[in-house]
């Protein structure tokens, strides 16, 4: 396995407060990498900066070999980093399928047809409302919508924030069942944001705590089920 | 509440009619009075003021019969109320009332006392809720959309057969000009406010660009309408491009306000730049077009070109220029329209839309948001620079003057009005807005009420605009993913 994503002492700032305090993250080819910690953590701070918005102010972040940066948001999507930002951000007032259409919208559709048939394969409920507007679905329906379409683009690495967010325990158990069947049938690298630690580490094939801007422990996601300082911190009482 | 009011025999608490008709009555006395009761006059000695009681003493007395009737409705006792009201309203057509307002009002006021009346005979309640009546709405404004696959070419062909027809005079094609001139204002701003979802107060400004593009062309080297046409688009979109680059960044207000800025900036540089613009004396003289360079509408020709009623064999009229000013602003209007229509459906429009629903999903999904802002607001000047130089060889005359921001502030009402996105609501939207201070230009002073009070009736009622109903631009056929995925590949 080889370093599809790689985070090199990273250190973001919101003005002068210092988010990212030297933050390393590797995700290899094929992987589900999740990241976990409290509220204010930096979590989607660290993601965020993948993504370029905001730009590290230290550090280095190198994408299959290329220095991605200092790149534009709006340019990793032809790179193959597909984003499911925070909160869903789908387009509500548009219908399922102009959404998807919207997800191919960067990159060469001479694949279009094939992609929405493996969406549709993964979220059969969106077949369904193909022609219904966004944001009259649930928030279930929503954010397989959200994975969906960040899936038109076909991605190398798919990056999710907070995909748990505000969703039924059931759902949640669906999104994340999509997301492991998306990892393994697709071969797709995963790296999500997750404040659902239970869940996630569930999943994950490796996982990174984050306290405080500094990434604190990392290991496989069976392991850090397992550590106590998890356990007593991200686990117990809640879930 | 409505079983009980279908049970219930109507009971009616006159005291508490009459004191809430009268508390009405008061606010109608203290309005009318500094609006109504007051005019000033021209007398030979100076300003007077004059007193109108009558006026107010009418006004007050239909608001109190108004309210009265209203608290009728309320109680349940319908079906008189209603009776009354027509009359009313009817009478209000033969008697002689002292100001053409009081007839409005009484006509208005009848109309809208026997519509709730005749809501509450027919559901046996006073009054929709906000929730029903904006459900109702949406399923007219929806059938509205749909028909309008049927309306839009009657709607076409009429314009294009009205100065054809008997009743065209004159003033009415003059009229039709101005209201197609705002339509096409609204269909360009339709671009950048309806579909890019980006609040631009300053849309005037590319209008004033278009016009004067035309008329200094014109007016320094001679040349000729259709070739400043294009040109007037042209630098009209430059300039489009250049306000786009500082002000893209900003969002919401701040961007509007930017927006507005640059529209006096553009104003105030046509008022001061004395030597070349002629300052606030505008531009005179502004040359008439000619008929595609092959003809010209003066009676003897000009410029080395034939008149037009020689060449066609018809007798000379000075109709025949408005006639074609007519028709020029019909089809550039269109051309506006269709070519919203198919921007659309393909990838650069269908990004506005996702920029309009939410910016930071686009960029997330790989959308360059500078760029395609930019292509929205060079588009949109450039159509308001075609709208800005017809609207220069139309008047023959140009000033500052005619690009205040009340122009920006009509044409953006219009947009809003109609319902963002809305071609149709565009031009319902323009036939109330420009349309109405026409028809009621008798009205004279109140004209502008009358605006105002018919601009807060529909965002009361109706406040997203009166068609805002967007239809997907993909149809799916019962194959379902196939047809769609057809149109993409399209």
């Amino acid at each position: 396995m080889s370093a599809l994503l790689s985070v090199q002492g990273v250190h973001t700032f919101y003005g002068s407060i210092e988010a990212l305090k030297g933050v390393d993250v590797t995700i290899n080819e094929g992987e589900i990498v999740t990241l976990i910690g409290a509220n204010g953590a930096g979590k989607s701070t660290l993601l965020m900066t993948i993504c370029g918005k905001p730009q590290a102010r230290e550090g280095r972040i190198v994408f299959a070999g290329e220095d991605i940066t200092r790149l534009a948001t709006h340019d990793l999507v032809r790179r193959g980093i597909a984003q499911s930002p925070e909160g869903r951000r789908i387009f509500p007032r548009m219908t399922v399928m102009e959404n998807l259409q919207m997800g191919a919208i960067a990159v060469d559709d001479s694949h279009f047809d094939q992609d929405l048939e493996e969406v549709f394969t993964l979220f059969p409920r969106l077949k369904e409302r193909i022609t219904q507007r966004a944001g009259t679905m649930s928030g279930g329906e929503q954010q397989m919508l959200a994975i969906g379409r960040a899936l038109m683009s076909r991605p190398r690495l798919l990056l999710l924030d907070e995909p748990s967010l505000g969703l039924a325990p059931l759902v949640v158990k669906q999104i994340f069942q999509a997301i492991t069947a998306i990892n393994r049938t697709k071969k797709m690298t995963v790296f999500m944001v997750e404040q659902n630690a239970f869940h996630a580490l569930k999943l994950a094939h490796r996982a990174y705590v984050m306290v405080n801007g500094r990434i604190t422990m990392t290991g496989s996601g069976a392991e850090l089920l397992a550590n106590e300082e998890v356990r007593s911190a991200y686990l117990e009482g809640g879930h | 509440m409505t079983a009980i009011s279908q049970t219930r025999p109507p009971r009616l608490d006159w005291p508490a009619i009459l004191r809430d008709a009268g508390l009405a009555a008061l606010v109608a006395f203290l309005l009318t009075v500094p609006l109504v009761g007051f005019r000033t006059v021209d007398r030979p000695t100076g300003l007077g003021i004059e007193l109108h009681i009558n006026e107010v003493v009418a006004a007050i007395a239909l608001v109190f019969l108004g309210r009265v009737g209203l608290s009728m409705i309320r109680s349940g006792v319908a079906l008189p109320v209603l009776v009354l009201s027509l009359v009313v309203a009817v009478a209000g057509f033969f008697i002689n009332l002292p100001t053409e307002t009081l007839r409005v009002v009484m006509i208005g006021g009848g109309l809208v006392i026997a519509i709730r009346a005749l809501i509450t005979v027919m559901t046996h309640r006073s009054k929709l809720t906000q929730a029903e009546r904006d459900r109702r709405m949406d399923r007219i404004g929806a059938k509205v959309q749909h028909a309008s696959r049927y309306l839009a070419p009657v709607g076409i062909l009429f314009a294009a057969a009205f100065p054809m027809l008997p009743i065209a005079d004159r003033h009415l094609i003059d009229i039709g000009i101005l209201l197609l001139t705002y339509v096409m204002l609204g269909w360009g701003l339709n671009i950048v406010v309806g579909l890019a979802g980006l609040l631009d107060l300053g849309y005037v400004a590319f209008y004033a660009v278009g016009a004067y593009s035309y008329a200094l062309l014109a007016q320094y080297f001679g040349m000729s309408f259709w070739l400043c046409l294009p040109l007037a688009g042209v630098l009209a979109a430059l300039s489009g491009v250049l306000l786009g680059f500082p002000v893209l960044r900003l969002r919401g207000d701040y961007f509007a306000i930017v927006t507005l800025g640059f529209g006096e900036i553009i104003r105030i540089i046509l008022v001061n730049w004395y030597q070349f613009t002629g300052g606030p004396n505008g531009i005179t003289n502004i040359p008439r077009p000619s008929f595609f360079g092959i003809a010209d509408f003066s009676r003897t020709g000009a410029n080395g070109l034939p008149p037009f009623h020689s060449l066609f064999g018809l007798e000379f009229s000075s109709l025949h220029r408005i006639i074609f000013l007519y028709y020029l602003i019909l089809i550039l209007a269109l051309v506006v329209n269709v070519f919203t229509l198919r921007i659309r459906k393909l990838p650069l429009g269908r990004a506005w839309e996702a920029l309009r629903e939410d910016d930071i999903a686009c960029t997330s999904l790989g959308i360059d948001r500078t760029k395609i802002k930019l292509a929205a607001f060079a588009i949109a000047a450039m159509f308001g620079g075609f709208a800005g130089s017809f609207f220069a060889t139309r008047q023959g005359f140009i000033s500052p003057e005619s690009f205040t921001f009340i122009e920006s502030a009509i044409i953006l009402a219009i947009v809003v009005l109609g319902g963002m996105g809305s071609q149709m609501g565009v031009v319902v939207a323009t036939l109330l807005v420009i349309g109405l201070p026409e028809a009621f230009r008798e009205l004279a002073d109140f004209r502008m009420l009358t605006f105002g009070m018919g601009m807060v009736l529909i965002m009361l009622w109706r406040p997203r605009g009166l068609l805002a109903h967007r239809d997907p631009t993909i149809v799916l056929y019962k194959n379902g993913a196939g047809a769609a995925a057809g149109e993409k590949g399209a």
